[in-house]
């Protein structure tokens, strides 16, 4: 066992050494941990942001042009004044999320009383502005219109009134999310490639057959490469976490950093078993590159952290609860934004555990039957 | 100086690598229409030299003229490209595995602008000329190492160059195809004697028969001359005697005879013992009931041609590969894999150089040393003893990757006996190390034989190292044909030498030695007729469009995954990506418990959006149930809630949300308004009507265009089809050349008059295609079984997808030329295309929502331009006229990226 351990300890230093040896990718994984994240935590809004509104205005009253002045930031790009033919235009190729549209003789049908309507087309290809987007529209519509007229606020009208208090992430900012979910969709896609390429390496190379004839197994070679590249990852990820997304992005991290960093551990034993395991199936380079971009597309398409997994169909949610990557954003959430402890993640854990295992069975299965093919 | 048409004028030419310098201040000039030869040990600057001469590396210091072209002038140079031919060095170096001998030989005809009738012709010629002619439909990857050195001939022949360039084409080719392959090399420059052909070997009785001599040594030049002159000025009668006398006093003494004591038999039982050992691949037998029993610290050869089944009897001896049928022990315990007890006792060394190239030589050692677990501080010990017995000492600090081959050879040799094993299984230990270097290898073969009774069962195809061993077996096509002492061998041939006893077997099993005779004479002396100048550009893409596209055919597993990947992404993303919000899990925490809270919560159980779970006891349970994440929203139901609504008190409710997620919180919190409102809306019925009128001045009436039910699937569909095409097309290509570089096939562009232009556009012709097809599967499949109809206009579509394919395409080769490694390539490819995709070109958040900067990133990369386009012609109804600047758009990527990886991909070695 000590020996076994000794071997290990000897591949993850010689993977280190070959790790350390490709300056480009070593900048590929710096900057895919540093500046994408930023990048993306700063760009991406994943609620109604900036949404682009553009106004039909035949009436050009005073109540019109408040109306404008109105739809302000942070949900709402300064809004566009258009026609009727450019706004069909601007709909079309993107441009405008929202047209609105006063009819003639608005403001004066307001005083009168006639309930005078307001149109409002909706993009709705554009899924996440389009739902939220049009009600807050409305409610800013409204809201202004009630204020003009001096009518009395509609809230102290009402029986009783709402008090929302949105916890972990109080003003909804989206860079607290699409940064530490960027982190993890990074961390997988490094580990699924780095130590699936690193086995096709050895052997285009003929270096694994080398390693078979010492006194060396291949749980051994396995699992130094799981460890190595696994160890850089982590320390990579949990380094972004800290130093771009706690300091930088100024994003409070509410549960126990030890305990994430443990889950960490596990999910990335879970990704890299999986990327061993690809390698062994797809022979070549140029075919591991194409088999595993299905994978880890699917992956980060169900993982939650690009859309809710609760909106996913039935079926496809249960599937997602042995899905490593799932289960892990699942985790980070948990303790990241809600300060949970264990009790509340083992299940996510035990998916993840279960996982690596079954990865890491199929690859070893398949390591010798790999290493016979002829070619 | 005037550069003579006629001849090769080398001056003042200085060459390092990795600072280290190879070549030293040469100048030299060697008359054009001879047979030159450069002689000299491995690492001494041979191959540089000649890779200068031909062009095919860059020039660092000094002036080359070749046959009067200044090899320094781009122009001149790309020109003269079609008078050359180079062969580089290493087995079927310039061959592509999967394509077939006549599909080979075909494609240097294509990239020479030979027409098809020139191109049948030579070829028809070449294969009859080399005794090819039964097998060109046999893939070269299958051929033996000889096979694949006359293939590569012909590949160099097919445009008749006026220059011919082989580095070092023998080496590693048995005694057998040697001959042959020199045989063939007479008999062409017979059909073509202006041609110049220049050599490089350590093999020094190959060099007899050239007419002129390069003797080389150190980067430097020892002498050069005619043949006869040479060994006239050394008084010497042979090429090897002139080379040894021509070096300095201090290195002569390396070469000398050695002589072996005999071996003597102790009795021992045998420590390998083989018996009808056989191995199949498939339908294929590559060991056939081989037999053979060595004993302690005897030296067994297994001497054959490449392929003949050496290779893989060694491996079922390792453990490598399981054996078929038979039975193997070492030791005298049966083969099992995982037996490390055994592995501790042998030493193996594999034809390939197997040590890792990104560690220093030390470090292998080192490695090597522990893994055979070595206490740390013996192993230090160790590994500096052999340093200093393999001469590795003043290397021990670079690594293996710029060493030349006798020393990465001799690395391998250290490493394998540095567990001071019981049984050394070397394969081919000495292929490619020169004369020298061999010989400093036998010496310690026989003493650790003699000395320390070490078995040693090494394969080879040099004669005098077989002829070395203490018993020898001779094997072809998985057989054994003769085994025996290498005198009995070449007693009971009848032969005078080994090497003709050895020749006689094979020829006794069917092989020839005779060099066909062509069954017509060469047709037409004169020119060759080429493809007219003004269709020569494309027809150079198309050679190397078509042979990607073969290469690509008979890769199964490629095709499968180009067109299932983006099958799957788009199944899995339609069905299962959905913005609809369905069911919020909420808790209730009741502190009220009158008939108005009890209503209220009968409110949400009436809604579809919402699910209720179990109650919460009080305010704690109820955030923790939320931290939980078994809620995503609690209603807080203060305590005289009912009274304080009826005295109309407007009291507070508290609604808290998980906002974990800030696009789900945002949703749960309007839907929690709506039903709240709705839930205030009919108690308000009950109250009187004065106080509700009035209360809504406008009505807004909202219309969701484009997409009337709010289907996610209409949305992410076209946006699939997006991410799919970029994800897939620029991973097809982007280990395109990079790989190239790795495996050594990019010097045929290097040697071709193709310009990098012609080749990066070749070789993204069959992955446009390709990923054509699977855009029509996935289009077919969104129609169909999807249910998302195309409105707009497919021809639209279609243009706008043919462009995005080109430029996507044209970013994997992009990606391709500048990464150094494949996994860089693979990893690049992976990190740069999900995250500009996903998040930068309007799959889940529109790119008009984008501000600043990454509105400008998004808006610079081709995904969100065919976004539009794809989201316009299905779900919008648009047609080509709304595209137009979309296409302009794409095809100006498309194009950018090109002409980025033609300015990174430069035409030459550097």
């Amino acid at each position: 066992m000590l020996r076994w351990l000794m071997n290990v300890g000897l591949l993850c230093r010689k993977e280190f050494h070959s790790l350390m040896r490709d300056f480009v990718l070593m900048g590929l994984i710096v900057f895919a941990f540093s500046a994408a994240i930023v990048l993306v935590a700063h760009g991406v809004r994943v609620d109604v942001a900036n949404a682009t509104v553009a106004f039909i205005d035949e009436d050009h009253s005073a109540l019109s042009r408040q109306l404008r002045s109105v739809v302000l930031p942070p949900y709402f790009k300064p809004p566009f004044l258009t026609n009727r033919n450019d706004a069909s235009i601007g709909m079309d190729n993107g441009a405008y999320n929202f047209v609105i549209d006063i009819p003639p003789r608005f403001e004066a049908d307001v005083l009168a009383g006639r309930t005078p309507q307001i149109q409002e087309l909706i993009d709705a290809t554009a899924m996440t502005q389009a739902g939220l987007g049009s009600v807050y529209l409305q409610q800013i519509f409204l809201g202004e219109v009630e204020a003009q007229l001096h009518s009395p606020d509609i809230n102290k009208l009402m029986p009783f009134h709402p008090e929302s208090r949105i916890r972990f992430n109080p003003n909804s900012e989206s860079a607290w999310f699409t940064s530490v979910m960027q982190v993890v969709t990074n961390a997988t896609i490094l580990s699924i490639v780095l130590v699936g390429a690193a086995v096709i390496r050895e052997r285009e190379h003929g270096t694994i057959e080398h390693l078979l004839v010492l006194p060396v197994s291949a749980s051994q070679i396995a699992i130094g490469k799981i460890l190595a590249n696994g160890a850089v990852i982590f320390v990579a990820s949990l380094l972004s976490l800290w130093i771009v997304v706690h300091i930088g992005l100024a994003v409070p991290i509410a549960g126990s950093p030890l305990l994430f960093a443990a889950c960490l551990i596990l999910y990335l034993f879970s990704v890299t078993s999986l990327g061993m395991m690809l390698a062994t199936i797809a022979p070549t380079m140029p075919q591991f590159g194409l088999l595993v971009v299905p994978v880890y597309a699917v992956a980060y398409l169900l993982s939650g952290a690009a859309t809710p997994v609760e909106s996913m169909p039935e079926a496809v949610q249960s599937l997602v609860r042995f899905f490593p990557t799932t289960q892990f954003v699942k985790i980070s959430q948990s303790i990241l934004y809600r300060g949970a402890g264990l009790e509340s993640i083992w299940p996510s854990l035990l998916a993840i555990v279960l996982s690596s295992t079954l990865f890491l069975a199929m690859a070893l299965l398949r390591f010798r039957s790999m290493l016979a093919r002829q070619d | 100086m005037a550069a003579s048409p006629s001849e090769i004028c080398v001056e003042g030419v200085s060459h390092a690598y990795n600072g280290h310098d190879v070549l030293h201040d040469i100048s030299l000039t060697l008359p054009a229409g001879q047979t030159i030869a450069f002689i000299g040990p491995d690492g001494v600057g041979k191959s540089t030299l000649l890779g200068l001469i031909a062009g095919v590396r860059h020039l660092q210091r000094g002036t080359i003229h070749t046959l009067g072209v200044d090899i320094s002038n781009r122009t001149a140079r790309e020109a003269f490209l079609s008078r050359l031919a180079f062969m580089p060095q290493g087995l079927g170096k310039n061959l592509y595995p999967t394509l077939s001998v006549r599909e080979n030989i075909d494609f240097f005809g294509r990239l020479f602008a030979l027409d098809a009738t020139a191109r049948a012709n030579r070829i028809t010629h070449l294969l009859d000329a080399t005794g090819l002619a039964p097998f060109p439909d046999r893939p070269a990857g299958h051929l033996s190492g000889g096979m694949k050195q006359k293939v590569s001939l012909c590949c160099s022949l097919v445009h008749e160059p006026d220059l011919l360039i082989l580095d070092e084409p023998t080496t590693g080719v048995d005694p057998l195809s040697r001959r042959q392959f020199w045989a063939l090399v007479e008999q062409m420059r017979a059909e073509r004697p202006s041609m110049t052909v220049i050599v490089s070997t350590a093999y020094m009785d190959e060099a007899e028969r050239f007419s002129w001599l390069v003797a080389m040594n150190g980067g430097r030049i020892l002498a050069s001359g005619p043949t006869a002159d040479v060994k006239k000025q050394t008084h010497t009668t042979t090429v090897e005697a002139a080379y040894v006398s021509l070096l300095p006093a201090a290195d002569q003494k390396e070469i000398s005879d050695f002589t072996i004591p005999p071996y003597q038999d102790d009795g021992s039982p045998p420590v390998i013992d083989a018996e009808n050992l056989t191995r199949k691949f498939g339908s294929f037998t590559a060991v056939d009931h081989v037999s053979f029993r060595i004993r302690r610290g005897e030296i067994f050869g297994f001497l054959g041609s490449n392929g003949c089944g050496k290779s893989t009897t060694m491996k079922m001896l390792t453990g490598l590969l399981d054996i078929t049928s038979g039975t193997a022990t070492l030791f005298g315990h049966p083969i099992t894999p995982g037996d490390m007890k055994t592995r501790m006792r042998i030493g193996y060394m594999s034809q390939g150089f197997s040590l890792y190239e990104e560690l220093t030589v030390r470090q292998n050692l080192m490695l090597q040393a522990e893994l055979f677990q070595i206490p740390s501080a013996e192993a230090k010990l160790r590994v500096e003893s052999m340093l200093k017995s393999f001469q590795l000492a003043e290397e021990a600090d670079s690594r293996p990757t710029g060493l030349p081959l006798g020393f990465r050879q001799r690395l391998q040799l250290a490493a394998a006996c540095i567990n001071n094993p019981d049984i050394l299984i070397l394969d081919e230990p000495t292929s490619g190390v020169d004369p020298a270097a061999r010989d400093m290898f036998w010496k310690h073969l026989v003493a650790l034989s003699r000395q320390k009774r070490v078995t040693i069962f090494v394969s080879t195809h040099f004669m005098n190292e077989a002829a070395r061993c203490d018993r020898i077996s001779l094997m072809d096509k998985g057989k054994v044909l003769a085994m025996g002492t290498p005198a009995e061998i070449t007693h009971e041939e009848g032969a005078s030498t080994l090497e003709d006893a050895f020749i006689s077997c094979l020829e006794k099993a069917g092989n020839s030695i005779a060099v066909a005779k062509p069954q017509q004479p060469t047709p037409a002396t004169g020119a060759l007729r080429t493809i007219p100048p003004y269709i020569r550009w494309f027809s150079r893409c198309w050679a190397f469009a078509r042979r990607e596209a073969v290469e690509l055919m008979r890769d199964r597993l490629r095709l499968m995954f180009a067109i299932l990947g983006p099958t799957i992404l788009l199944l899995i993303s339609a069905y299962s990506i959905s913005f609809d919000i369905n069911t919020i899990r909420y808790t209730v925490v009741d502190y009220d418990q009158t008939h108005a809270s009890r209503e209220l919560v009968q409110q949400f159980r009436g809604s579809r959006y919402f699910q209720e779970t179990a109650f919460s006891p009080n305010r704690e349970t109820l955030e923790t149930r939320i931290r939980h994440g078994q809620a995503a929203m609690g209603l807080d139901i203060p305590p005289g809630f009912g009274r304080d609504v009826a005295a109309g008190r407007n009291p507070a409710i508290g609604v808290v949300i998980d906002g974990a997620m800030p696009f789900l919180s945002a949703n749960v919190r309007s839907y929690t308004d709506a039903v709240l409102l709705t839930y205030m809306a009919n108690m308000q019925k009950t109250l009187p009507a004065s106080v509700t009128s009035g209360l809504i001045p406008v009505s807004i009436v909202p219309r969701f265009v484009y997409n009337q039910e709010f289907r996610s699937i209409y949305a992410m569909t076209p946006g699939t089809i997006m991410l799919a095409l970029i994800l897939v097309p620029t991973m097809l290509t982007a280990l395109g050349v990079v790989r190239e570089k790795e495996i050594g096939s990019i010097m045929n562009l290097y040697a071709s008059p193709a310009s990098s232009g012609q080749y990066l556009v070749g070789k993204q012709l069959p992955y446009v295609a390709l990923a054509l097809m699977a855009y029509l599967v996935l289009v077919a499949l969104s129609v169909t079984v999807l249910g998302v109809p195309l409105k707009g206009s497919f021809i639209g579509l279609s243009i706008g997808a043919v462009l995005y394919i080109l430029a996507s395409t044209g970013l994997g080769l992009l990606i391709s030329t500048f990464v150094s490694s494949q996994v860089a390539a693979i990893f690049g490819t992976a990190i740069i295309c999900l995250i500009m995709s996903a998040n930068f070109s309007g799959l889940l958040y529109p790119v008009s929502t984008l501000t600043g900067f990454t509105y400008y990133l998004g808006k610079s990369f081709p995904a969100s331009w065919f976004q539009l386009i794809s989201l316009g012609s299905f779900t919008k109804g648009l047609g080509i006229k709304s595209f137009l600047s979309m296409y302009l758009a794409l095809g100006g990527f498309a194009a950018l990226y090109m002409v980025g990886a033609r300015l990174f991909l430069k035409k030459q070695d550097t």
